[in-house]
């Protein structure tokens, strides 16, 4: 089947097997390795890339169900340097194999885009207005995502840091 | 030129603090870790040669005779073009340090699971579909899957006694008799096992997820029926592999004899499935413990009996019983172990194999003794240190033991702890603490590492891994603080057979054996340009690229003139293995909170205090200690495989139902190394770091369950339903 992807910025307009997963579009038939294959199931996350700016596990999803939409990976979200979140996961060493890092990462990403949004997670107290990211928050809004090396206090460190630094700019700029 | 040397004495120079650099044991991020987090890392499924085809294995569904009727049926399906049935293909992934091929064979299913074919074929999606509609008949046959019901071996090397521990059970003032159990585990590494084969006609090239190459090289060439030198391994990012990855993998073997037969690249990945059955698992435990100690709690007697499981013609044994031969003091002393031959999938190391469910348990058991003595638990474990292993009477190499008990009880407040068991409640929820020692034994082996030094900088090959561990980290600064440049200018080449042979990752010998090897190389060159000058080695101060020496100072370029240096370095274990006996030490501290309505525990706070000689880097060793801390939290909480009763095939076998720590199930940690310099264990005196934190972190948990509500939890792991039940036998 035809269909054709935007990924990072780049159209790909590709003959698929309908089987062929949106992840095993991007690692086997686009070549971008970064998004990768824990499970295969959606259970462990290491697949999350964000679809029309949402995190997805692309290895729950076939190719030919993204016709004309946007994806971003890991990849793309290094391009022009390494995004805040990436370079703190260095800096905190949120990361040990390195297998899960580009889930956690695009999972992150969304993930502080959510919580701008307002969005309430199982934990959150109160379901409307902005949200606080504690440690409860954060543990819980990043729980679909595994790492067996166990990096979460790296990882959590990394993205609390990017959260703050963010939000501090915010205010700079109000 | 090679500068070799044995570990045979105490180290008296010192000279790794001699250097100047300075970076060596500083908090330091991994030079990978970038690669990492934008993609770039390219793990063993990830290249994609011209012409790659695509394998599927087959699996048995059940233990017994094989046969495949339609075959041909299968060859013919679109975009086929092989179905291997090869009596080479293997049963299950060689063990650690193997060094020749496991089991073979695919006519007889020896565990429900074993890999009987593989189908290659264009794409993924036809090799799978192919795969799948391959018939599997199976001629059944009995066999024994449940451990406690078959008459088990009795290795006779792994049985050992001391004075009378009958006896001293009879005349003590306290005792301690209990049965504890720890179920099969699965390393769960979030990189399924992968293999890109290519074969030219004469050399096989294969890209693979494993741990210890200069091993599965020999593990694989022997597999396949080729002369090792004709075999090139390839694993530069190894995504984890905390012990499934030490031996040749079901994935591997097929992936090289489909290629060498097609002649063409072929790609194998285990589906995740595979991953928990084919590969090895953490045998379950039942550990028999008693306790013999004097009112004030001094250990008179200890014994350890253990029973785990392997498959037939597996020579592995979890080790249940490592620690107990040097851990605490007693004059009376029996461990036995026993082995069940049985058909679950085959057991092999996990993280910490022996000492991460033995440990555990025994603490656990050390935690009743206190209770019953009236003693406090870190006081308990304190009086009955050893000054001597209590087997041999050998010297230990250095132990931290009661640094660590006192310092982490300390950090933690352990001193603010009401003695008896439910003394806090919080609505619904009981507080409470436990603590547990940490042992694990140390080793070296041998390795070899080059380093290449130009005026531009140095670069290290070893055929090392790092599956996460921190190699290309620790590597890059002992190299930068021996040669004294910015880490920056130092390259680190791992994960390829071409390169000297390194040790491997597993057992937690990595840094001190492959460190050693770079360690002797960086220091061979240190001769080689104190000789350029016509000096001593001693004389020589390089920092920043500059080499001083008496009151002149050079760049490194201008004293190599263009020259390019290659220094290589070998390490051998030696008789100080023999001399001392050699661990590593620690304690955990924990505070759960335990819901008397549904049973839910849940971690408030964690505590590592480690002591492993030179820490290397302390940003990468942390996160190791991390790791160690939460697989003792799955331990303690979440983490059973489940067999099937009639075939022993894993019931839970993929992340959704093996319940590995998510996010949410960690609390705040905090780690703290003590300093050491263990002078047994070679120039840099560091010893291993990756294991330690999970020994004895599953019972500090177990501990603080009791602690918090009065339930003595002796099977792992405390679930909700057995942690209910346990509260129920309470107030009954």
């Amino acid at each position: 089947m035809n269909v054709t992807i935007t990924v990072n910025g780049q159209r790909h307009a590709l003959d698929l097997d309908p089987r062929v997963t949106l992840l095993d579009a991007l690692r086997d038939h686009i070549g971008l390795t970064g998004s990768k294959k824990g499970c295969d199931h959606g259970q462990c996350g290491a697949c999350t890339v964000l679809v029309e700016g949402r995190r997805i596990n692309a290895c729950l999803s076939l190719a030919v169900m993204h016709d004309g939409e946007a994806v971003t990976t890991v990849e793309g979200l290094a391009e022009g340097g390494p995004s805040p979140l990436q370079q703190a996961f260095v800096d905190h060493d949120g990361m040990q194999c390195g297998y899960c890092t580009p889930g956690q990462i695009c999972s992150a990403t969304a993930m502080l885009d959510e919580l701008r949004a307002g969005w309430p997670s199982h934990v959150s107290a109160d379901l409307e207005g902005a949200v606080e990211l504690s440690h409860d928050e954060l543990s819980e809004r990043m729980s679909g995502n595994l790492c067996r090396c166990s990096c979460y206090p790296g990882i959590n460190a990394a993205i609390t840091e990017v959260n703050q630094r963010t939000g501090d700019e915010k205010e700079a700029a109000q | 030129m090679t500068y070799e040397m044995k570990i045979d004495s105490r180290e008296e120079t010192n000279r790794t603090d001699d250097m100047a650099q300075g970076v060596l044991g500083t908090d330091s991020a991994r030079p990978d870790g970038i690669l990492k987090a934008t993609g770039a890392a390219t793990y063993a499924a990830e290249p994609h040669p011209e012409g790659m085809l695509h394998g599927f294995l087959r699996r048995a569904p059940r233990i017994g005779q094989v046969r495949c009727p339609n075959l041909d049926e299968v060859r013919g399906m679109a975009g086929v073009r092989l179905v291997l049935r090869d009596a080479r293909m293997v049963r299950n992934a060689a063990q650690g340090m193997a060094n020749e091929a496991p089991v073979q064979g695919v006519d007889e299913a020896e565990y429900a699971g074993q890999p009987i074919a593989l189908v290659v074929a264009d794409s993924f999606e036809q090799a799978r579909h192919a795969a799948q509609r391959l018939k599997v008949e199976i001629d059944g046959r009995d066999a024994p899957v449940d451990p406690q019901a078959v008459t088990p071996e009795e290795p006779d090397d792994k049985q050992t006694a001391q004075g009378d521990l009958d006896a001293a059970m009879r005349d003590a003032a306290v005792t301690v008799d209990a049965v504890y159990t720890t179920p099969s585990m699965n390393s769960a590494a979030m990189e399924p096992h992968a293999a890109l084969a290519e074969w030219d006609g004469e050399q096989l090239t294969l890209r693979g997820a494993l741990q210890m190459l200069k091993f599965n090289r020999n593990e694989l060439a022997d597999s396949v029926g080729l002369d090792p030198e004709k075999v090139r391994l390839l694993a530069p990012y190894v995504g984890g592999g905390f012990g499934s990855k030490l031996g040749i993998s079901a994935d591997c073997v097929a992936a090289a004899l489909a290629a060498m037969e097609l002649g063409q690249p072929v790609r194998v990945v285990q589906h995740r499935r595979n991953v928990f059955e084919v590969n090895t698992r953490r045998s379950e435990t039942r550990q028999h413990i008693r306790l013999a100690a004097d009112s004030e709690g001094r250990l008179t007697g200890l014994g350890h009996e253990t029973l785990v499981s392997n498959l037939p013609q597996e020579s592995f044994a979890e080790p249940v019983l490592q620690a107990s031969h040097f851990a605490y003091a007693a004059a009376n002393r029996r461990l036995k172990m026993q082995v069940a031959r049985i058909n679950r999938p085959a057991a092999g190391s996990v993280r910490a194999p022996g000492e991460a469910v033995g440990v555990t348990a025994f603490e656990v058991a050390m935690d009743e003794l206190a209770a019953a003595a009236g003693v406090d638990p870190v006081e308990l474990r304190l009086r009955n240190i050893p000054d001597t292993d209590p087997e041999s009477g050998k010297p230990f190499s250095s132990h931290r033991l009661r640094e660590a008990l006192t310092k982490g009880a300390e950090r933690f407040g352990w001193a603010d702890r009401p003695a008896a068991p439910r003394q806090r409640r919080e609505g619904e929820w009981w507080i409470g603490t436990g603590m547990a020692a940490a042992f694990r034994v140390n080793m070296i082996i041998e390795a070899e590492a080059r380093i290449r030094l130009t005026g531009e900088g140095a670069t290290v090959e070893t055929d090392m891994t790092d599956i996460g561990t921190g190699s290309y980290a620790i590597l890059q600064l002992i190299a930068a603080e021996l040669l004294g440049l910015p880490q920056d200018q130092v390259t680190v080449s791992l994960g390829d057979t071409a390169h000297p042979p390194g040790s491997g990752s597993g057992g937690s010998v990595g840094a001190a054996s492959t460190g050693t090897a770079v360690w002797l190389a960086g220091m061979e060159l240190r001769r080689q340009i104190a000789a350029r000058l016509g000096c001593d080695e001693t004389d020589l101060t390089l920092k920043d690229g500059a080499v001083v020496q008496g009151n002149t100072r050079q760049s490194l370029g201008d004293v190599l003139a263009g020259a390019a240096l290659t220094g290589h370095g070998h390490v051998h274990p030696g008789e100080a293995s023999e001399k001392v006996r050699q661990a590593t030490f620690g304690a955990h501290f924990a505070e759960v909170a335990v819901s008397d309505v549904t049973g839910e525990v849940r971690m408030r706070r964690m505590q590592g205090t480690f002591a492993a000689g030179r820490i290397l880097n302390l940003r990468t060793a942390r996160s190791q200690c991390h790791g160690g801390m939460i697989w003792g939290i799955g331990m303690a909480l979440t983490e059973a495989l489940t067999h099937d009763r009639r075939d022993g095939h894993v019931v839970n076998r993929d992340l959704a139902e093996y319940h590995v720590p998510v996010n949410a199930d960690v609390p705040k940690l905090d780690v703290q190394f003590l300093e050491e310099l263990d002078p047994w264990a070679g120039p840099m005196q560091a010893k291993g770091i990756g294991e330690l934190g999970i020994c004895g972190a599953g019972g500090a948990i177990l501990n603080a369950i009791h602690h918090a509500c009065g339930a003595r939890l002796r099977d792992f792991p405390a679930t909700p339903d057995r942690v209910l039940a346990a509260l129920d036998a309470l107030s009954a």
